[in-house]
């Protein structure tokens, strides 16, 4: 089952690739990752989508939990959080398709950032599930590049994830 | 007052208690050794950076302090990598200082540069690389603190040249703040109370322990609670000595070389009390029919060993010594139901014991050749059970554990986890510079023994009185048995051709050199290299075919051993 959690650990030479190594290292599943320092500047948050049984996602928290640098780990469960991904998808155009690649634009509340004769840049955030929907109606327009962020998530509710 | 990089690590050191250090100087590393020149620290010169950090790991594993070991950049500290990577899988505290390349050159493929952070990440505790001055008494402070608490392991500390020579004000920190790590040690009270109902409702229980029990030293609560409920005792190769062997309670060793009748009392038990012990799989066998038939309680100061296995029942995240203590005071409240406990396992008892007449942990015995089995049983007779013994790794460990009696905690050393060969001469090394007057015997193989050899030079120069028991089989004892059992006796690579003549060896070091070919020169050889003072090497002469059993072949369960004839 996917899971998607989030760390916060010490803004320090080295503690991404404790994590990156400690997956790698003990042969978890990772999805996606993303990593940036918080308001506090002394900690970075990294969120991870990984999948495993509930034993391996017992051994991942806790694992991660082991490490020196790390502060918390908090293993989101369905429901709880809010996850938003950003993606920018490059999309071939012809005088054809300008008018549908909009449309489609306007229905998913994109943005398109870099127009040239042959193509669209768009940029679009929102859960993964959205992201995958428009590049599902892209498709057949011709996708060339897709850059996705990974999620990034919060937890609902007025508590925050601090150290 | 403002000291020099190199002399804040000296003065940190000192006042982290640490007297003694193991390492092997070199460019990177060049001013704290000219430090070490006028320091009061003394300074253990061993013969390769390998030996220095095992020697470290031995003084450790004896004397439960943390060892420090130092190498210079480069090829230096990648020879710590096995020594901190059998620390780490032993959870021994050790603090590694390597030397690196000056900051500016960091990244530059300097010469002598290699990214030791990178490099050790996966096999240490926790790692450093110093790149401001300001950051390292306190960084030292921390490692040392990390190195020793919780579920202790090597911290490595990578300090580059130009931070050697850099001036600071001095000033060691007297507290460690470190917000993403805080060891649970006490235990959850509420979860011990279960665990001591769990075991005055158990019908057929059995302590299975590891070497967690070492790190806590929690020895004393560990017989007390056994002998208090009356429960049978196995103990994992790391815990040989954290038990004592004669105990009537005694088991002995499970798992692959374990007893028949510890392997049987796991199979059979109720409830199964994991304490300081990790599932390993050495000592599981075929892990879905391990202790199948009990309730699992798992007691264990890391929370990634619970459950990382096996499926546990009631896990309990502490100190061994504060659970078991508080285990013990539990059912020490109830006297009336540990005593109706101690009639209802009578019969499981009794079972144990017919297990062990049976078949006890026993060998052939021969007139005309050695049996290494024998000479171990002769070493633990003639040094009265009390020496402090290593080991390397292969057959002679087996035996070594098999029959050598312990009786005193701290006195087996072995590299269990990462079962390192070339571990048992530098450690010996080490715990006879931790213990000046204790008798230190390194039972060691031909093969294992020529993997860190060099270290009679270090044995020598500091007149350190190790004995070195080679059971000289001229095979890798371990691998030929496979060969021989799985693999159709086909000895791939397994013969070591050259029969070295350890006796010239150990002379041209300056050391003794005695040898025993004959089953009635092994009594007089042990004595006479017990009372040779300072190195004496012993090469016995054994049965060369020789199998160390029990065996539980690879991907069975553990009471589907192939036993002794």
């Amino acid at each position: 089952m996917k899971h998607t959690i989030s760390v916060l650990v010490e803004n320090e030479f080295g503690a991404l690739s404790r994590i990156s190594g400690l997956f790698s290292g003990r042969g978890f599943n990772i999805e996606s990752l993303s990593v940036a320092p918080t308001a506090d500047p002394e900690l970075s948050r990294m969120t991870l989508v990984t999948y495993g049984d509930d034993q391996i996602m017992e051994q991942i928290t806790k694992q991660l939990n082991k490490l020196i640098s790390t502060i918390k780990v908090v293993d989101f469960a369905d429901g709880e959080y809010i996850g938003r991904e950003l993606a920018l998808i490059k999309v071939s155009t012809d005088a054809e398709s300008r008018a549908e690649a909009l449309r489609i634009v306007d229905i998913f509340r994109a943005k398109v950032i870099d127009v040239t004769p042959k193509s669209y840049t768009i940029e679009i955030t929102g859960a993964p599930a959205k992201i995958n929907g428009i590049l599902e109606l892209l498709r057949p327009m011709g996708i060339k590049e897709v850059v996705r962020s990974g999620p990034v998530v919060i937890g609902r509710g007025a508590k925050g994830v601090v150290g | 007052m403002e000291l020099t990089g190199s002399q804040i690590l000296l003065e940190s050191l000192k006042l982290e208690g640490v007297d003694t250090i193991f390492g092997y100087p070199g460019g990177a590393v060049i001013n704290i050794y000219d430090d070490l020149f006028s320091s009061s620290i003394n300074h253990i010169l061993t013969r390769h950076e390998q030996a220095a950090v095992h020697a470290a790991d031995g003084y450790a594993r004896c004397t439960g302090k943390v060892g420090v070991a130092i190498a210079t950049s480069g090829p230096g500290a990648t020879n710590t990598v096995t020594g901190i990577a059998t620390a780490y899988m032993d959870s021994i505290p050790l603090v590694v200082i390597c030397g690196q390349v000056p900051t500016p050159l960091i990244g530059n493929d300097a010469f002598q540069e290699a990214d030791m952070c990178g490099i050790t990440r996966p096999c240490t505790k926790h790692n450093f690389l110093i790149k401001d001055i300001r950051h390292l008494a306190r960084t030292i402070k921390e490692a040392f603190y990390i190195a020793r608490t919780g579920r202790p392991g090597p911290v490595l500390i990578d300090l580059p040249k130009d931070i050697q020579i850099t001036k600071h004000k001095f000033s060691y920190p007297d507290k460690v703040s470190l917000r993403g790590y805080k060891p649970t040690y006490s235990g959850n009270i509420r979860q011990i109370e279960k665990a001591a109902k769990m075991i005055l409702a158990a019908r057929k229980p059995v302590l299975y322990v590891g070497g967690g029990i070492t790190l806590s030293a929690a020895e004393d609560e560990l017989l007390k609670l056994a002998e208090q409920a009356r429960i049978p005792v196995t103990t994992t190769l790391m815990a040989m000595a954290a038990f004592p062997q004669r105990h009537p309670l005694a088991l002995g060793m499970l798992g692959m070389h374990g007893t028949f009748y510890a392997n049987m009392s796991v199979t059979e038990c109720d409830l199964l009390i994991a304490v300081g012990s990790r599932f390993d799989d050495r000592v599981t066998g075929r892990i879905d029919s391990f202790a199948e038939k009990a309730k699992i309680i798992h007691v264990d100061i890391d929370p990634t060993s619970i459950g990382k296995n096996v499926a546990v029942d009631l896990p309990i995240v502490g100190d061994l010594k504060a659970v078991l203590g508080k285990l013990y005071g539990y059912l020490n409240s109830k006297t009336e139901q540990v005593k109706n406990l101690i009639e209802a396992t009578d019969e499981w008892r009794s079972t144990i014991e017919e297990w062990k007449e049976r078949h006890p942990m026993t060998y052939r015995s021969s007139k005309s050749v050695i049996k290494p089995q024998f000479v171990i049983e002769k070493i633990s007779e003639m040094t009265d059970e009390d020496a402090i013994i290593t080991t390397e790794v292969g057959q002679h460990q087996m035996w070594a554990a098999q029959f050598f009696t312990f009786r005193q905690p701290k006195t087996f050393l072995t590299s269990g986890g990462l079962g390192t060969m070339g571990f048992g001469l530098p450690s010996a090394l080490g715990a006879q510079v931790a213990y000046p007057d204790r008798q230190v015997i390194d039972i060691s193989g031909d093969g294992s023994f020529q993997m860190n050899s060099q270290e009679l030079a270090t044995l020598v120069q500091y007149q350190l009185p190790v004995k070195i028991v080679i059971l000289n089989n001229n095979y890798l004892g371990m691998v030929r048995q496979w060969q021989q059992m799985f693999f159709e006796k086909r000895y791939s690579q397994t013969t070591m051709e050259l029969p070295i003549d350890f006796i010239k060896l150990a002379e041209a070091y300056g050391a003794t050199g005695l040898q025993a070919t004959k089953v009635d020169e092994v009594e007089a050889t042990i004595k006479q290299a017990l009372e040779t003072p300072g190195p004496v090497l012993i090469n016995f002469k054994v049965s060369r075919e020789e199998n160390v059993l029990p065996m539980v072949p690879a991907g069975k369960a553990i009471h589907e051993m192939v036993l002794a004839s």
